[in-house]
């Protein structure tokens, strides 16, 4: 208890030094942590899949479409337990401002295969009794202010037109890692509309979901899967969900790797600043320490009292910082809610703060340490100032 | 009469490690800073220098990318009837009804299969586009599943080179040639007969019509004309806007990291200046006493300080730019979000971007030794004397 009060006093003897680095501490812990937080809210789509489910799409990519009759002839593949499909119709709501993914999907065994969407009973008959109706999440609805019964007009961008359909039902995440913002509603619906226009996507869908009966099996029931509908005019690639998640952010990986360096960076900036305070504070007490030598006290409690100063520094700039970072990040999941649906502080990522401030706390520490411990006393106490 | 800047240069050797960290913390935020203005004059770079000025791009209306647009042939034909169309050195009309069609092909090292865009082209795409030339093979035969590939396709994805087979819709595309199309977004893409690929990924109509105009000037007229033509669903854009358009999304989001970014590091790097300036004052108290003493003005004391703080950002300026300019040896391949496909473009250092980081890199060290230096020069001479 007595050697934490001198390095507090310690440590506040040059009030104004202490606080700019404190400040300075808990702005880059406040930005390493949100740099970490933003690098897992591109990784959400990834967390958040199940290893029960797998994705059948197109070889050639994406943008190309599967014949429906490809549901029941993946269903009778062993090991599968449901199928669904998916289509990413594109849509746009007033303006591309207001960005949300919005799919056609076949609603009863989606909803099935995905449980995370928590919606009542009641609700869930209304949707898949209408037609036209939709169901979104509950973030989305409270961002636009819809209302059960409400319609709402998509101009389409793929599939050209206005397109209207209907609130039936307001779904909620089954844990805070569920997306809450996707919009979802009858591809028979958007099928209709296709098949009156003769449009090439008429019976086709983007992409097949496919439970399985156990996760074990994944692997040879993607191999199964592509087996059947090899050298026919719409080859598949099948792999888990996540892999399908990881794909889009694999495109990506130059920003995050980016992004990633950053958080680094960050941190060897402060690294110079609070090392240069350590710097110029033993640089002031050389005096003191040849005394405590004197006084018969040994190198190693001078190490202590140094690494002790600039732990306390760090590590109250490290505390304020991560306090101040549970605010920043809800400002920054309302105002960036569009591009991330998924914005929580994790518990990793307070833990890689307090080894960060450990490891500036005790860089900074090292060259003024060997400066402390290896001057002589006689020339410590001649120096002056 | 000045205090000699010499006074300030010995100051900042006298305590090297004090100089030296403050100003590595600068030159590392100078070099954050000059490293993502590089990007985005590199994506702006890539972006603008894909598209012409003259060229006129026809998209389905609605549609913002070639990707996801669609020109009946019906309608390609009716744009070919337009007059203002400038004319080849064959005297046909240069104009190139092209498809576009996206394919996943695996990047080297890692494997993972990225979309790399297809581009069907006739022989007019290559005089529309003076940029794109051919530096390995020969160019695909018209009617034949020949395709050559842009030089960062040829870098960066694997069974792309000359005489290999790319597979896509049953067939087997060989390639041919590879072209380089400089820092274009065009040596992202890969290029073949366009009628081939229509038949083999069963495309009704054209991606995109694509013409060159006689006269620039026209092209209002001709966007008027074309728009309100009850026959047509299209929209007539600039080749030039085309692109820049497509970049906008990733540049607003370069803009918004990098500005975020900086706000927060210079906050750090203007602390640690402050700190270094504050105990430079402190410990020179004397000095400043005997300064005063000698006759020295209270503007030439803070003067000096601000021009020790300056000295720093500066060489934090230098230092961190110098080493930013090697970032230009760097070029990065990410996905363009809104035509979901490849794209590489290199960092790029303009004499824009150094002078900004200069500037910047000075404000930090001025803003840092401000209030050090108004606290040297309000000292009471007699105190000062006094103070060890």
């Amino acid at each position: 208890m007595f050697f934490l009060k001198i390095l507090i006093r310690n440590a506040f003897r040059n009030k104004l030094r202490a606080s700019l680095t404190i400040l300075g501490m808990t702005i880059a812990i406040l930005a390493f942590g949100l740099l970490r937080t933003f690098i897992n809210a591109w990784y959400a789509g990834v967390e958040a899949s199940s290893a029960t489910r797998l994705v059948t799409r197109n070889a050639v990519s994406i943008i190309f479409p599967l014949p429906i009759s490809y549901q029941e002839k993946i269903r009778q593949v062993n090991g599968v337990k449901m199928v669904s499909h998916g289509t990413w119709f594109g849509g746009v709501y007033i303006d591309e401002k207001n960005f949300f993914p919005n799919f056609a999907v076949e609603p009863k065994t989606y909803l099935e295969l995905y449980p995370e969407f928590i919606l009542s009973p009641k609700e869930k008959e209304a949707f898949l009794e209408d037609r036209k109706g939709f169901v979104a999440g509950r973030k989305l609805v409270s961002k636009h202010g819809w209302k059960i019964g409400d319609i709402v007009t998509l101009k389409g961008l793929i599939f050209v037109g206005n397109w209207d359909f209907v609130l039936r039902g307001i779904y909620r995440g089954k844990d805070e890692t569920t997306d809450e913002t996707q919009f979802f509603f009858h591809w028979a619906y958007l099928n209709e509309g296709l098949k009156k226009r003769g449009h090439v996507w008429a019976d086709q869908v983007g992409f097949y979901m496919v439970g399985v009966v156990q996760p074990e099996l994944s692997t040879e029931v993607s191999i199964a899967i592509d087996q059947q509908f090899k050298n026919s005019l719409a080859e598949t690639l099948t792999e888990t969900e996540k892999a399908f998640q990881q794909g889009f952010i694999a495109m990506s990986g130059a920003i995050v790797t980016a992004i990633q360096i950053v958080s680094f960076v960050v941190i060897i900036i402060i690294m110079a600043v609070v090392a240069n305070t350590m710097a110029m504070t033993t640089r002031e007490r050389i005096g003191e320490y040849a005394i405590l030598k004197t006084l018969g006290f040994r190198g190693l409690h001078i190490v202590g009292l140094i690494f002790g100063e600039s732990l306390v520094i760090t590590m109250m700039g490290c505390l304020l910082g991560i306090v101040l970072t549970f605010p920043a990040a809800r400002i920054i999941s309302t105002e960036l809610g569009t591009y991330f649906p998924v914005f929580n502080v994790e518990e990793k990522t307070l833990f890689l703060n307090l080894v960060a401030t450990w490891i500036v706390a005790f860089i900074a520490a090292i060259v003024p340490t060997r400066r402390a411990i290896q001057i002589r006393i006689a020339d410590g106490l001649r120096r002056i100032g | 009469m000045a205090i000699p800047i010499a006074y300030n240069i010995r100051n900042l050797w006298t305590r090297r490690l004090t100089t030296a960290l403050t100003v590595s913390g600068m030159a590392l935020v100078v070099f954050v800073f000059a490293a993502i203005l590089m990007l985005a004059e590199g994506l702006r770079k890539t972006l603008v220098e894909t598209g012409a000025y003259d060229n006129v791009v026809f998209l389905r209306k609605g549609a913002a990318t070639e990707v996801v647009s669609g020109v009946s042939r019906d309608q390609a034909s009716i744009l070919e009837t337009l007059p203002e169309i400038a004319l080849g050195p064959k005297g046909q009309k240069l104009l190139a009804k092209e498809v576009v069609v996206l394919i996943a092909l695996p990047k080297k090292g890692s494997g993972t299969p990225s979309n790399v865009v297809l581009r069907g082209i006739n022989e007019n795409s290559l005089l529309l586009r003076p940029q794109a030339r051919l530096v390995e093979g020969r160019l695909p035969r018209v009617g034949s599943s020949e395709v050559i590939v842009g030089t960062s396709i040829a870098k960066r994805f694997e069974g792309v080179e000359i005489d290999e087979n790319l597979c896509c819709a049953m067939r087997e595309w060989r390639v041919v040639g590879i072209f380089d199309a400089g820092s274009s977004g065009f040596s992202s893409e890969v290029w073949g007969d366009v009628d081939q690929f229509m038949q083999a990924f069963r495309r009704p109509g054209y991606s995109s019509v694509i013409l060159r105009l006689q006269d620039s000037s026209e092209f209002q007229s001709v966007k008027s004309q074309v728009e309100n033509d009850p026959r047509l669903t299209v929209v007539a854009k600039r080749e030039t806007k085309y692109y820049a358009e497509q970049s906008e999304m990733m540049a607003k989001f370069l803009r918004i990291l990098g500005m975020s970014l900086t706000i927060i590091f210079s906050l750090g790097a203007v602390i640690g200046a402050m700190v270094t300036m504050y105990s430079a004052v402190a410990n020179r108290i004397a000095e400043i006493g005997t300064l005063r003493a000698l006759g020295f003005k209270r503007r030439d004391i803070l003067i000096a300080f601000l021009l020790e703080s300056l000295l720093l950002g500066f060489l934090g300026g230098v230092a961190g730019l110098f080493f930013a300019s090697f970032m230009q040896l760097i070029t990065i391949s990410t996905v363009n979000f809104q035509t979901f496909s490849e794209l590489a473009f290199s960092f790029t250092l303009s004499f824009e971007i150094v002078y900004k980081g200069m500037i910047f890199s000075l404000i930090m060290g001025f803003v840092g030794g401000l209030l050090p230096a108004f606290r040297a020069s309000r000292m009471v001479i007699v105190d000062a004397l006094r103070a060890t």
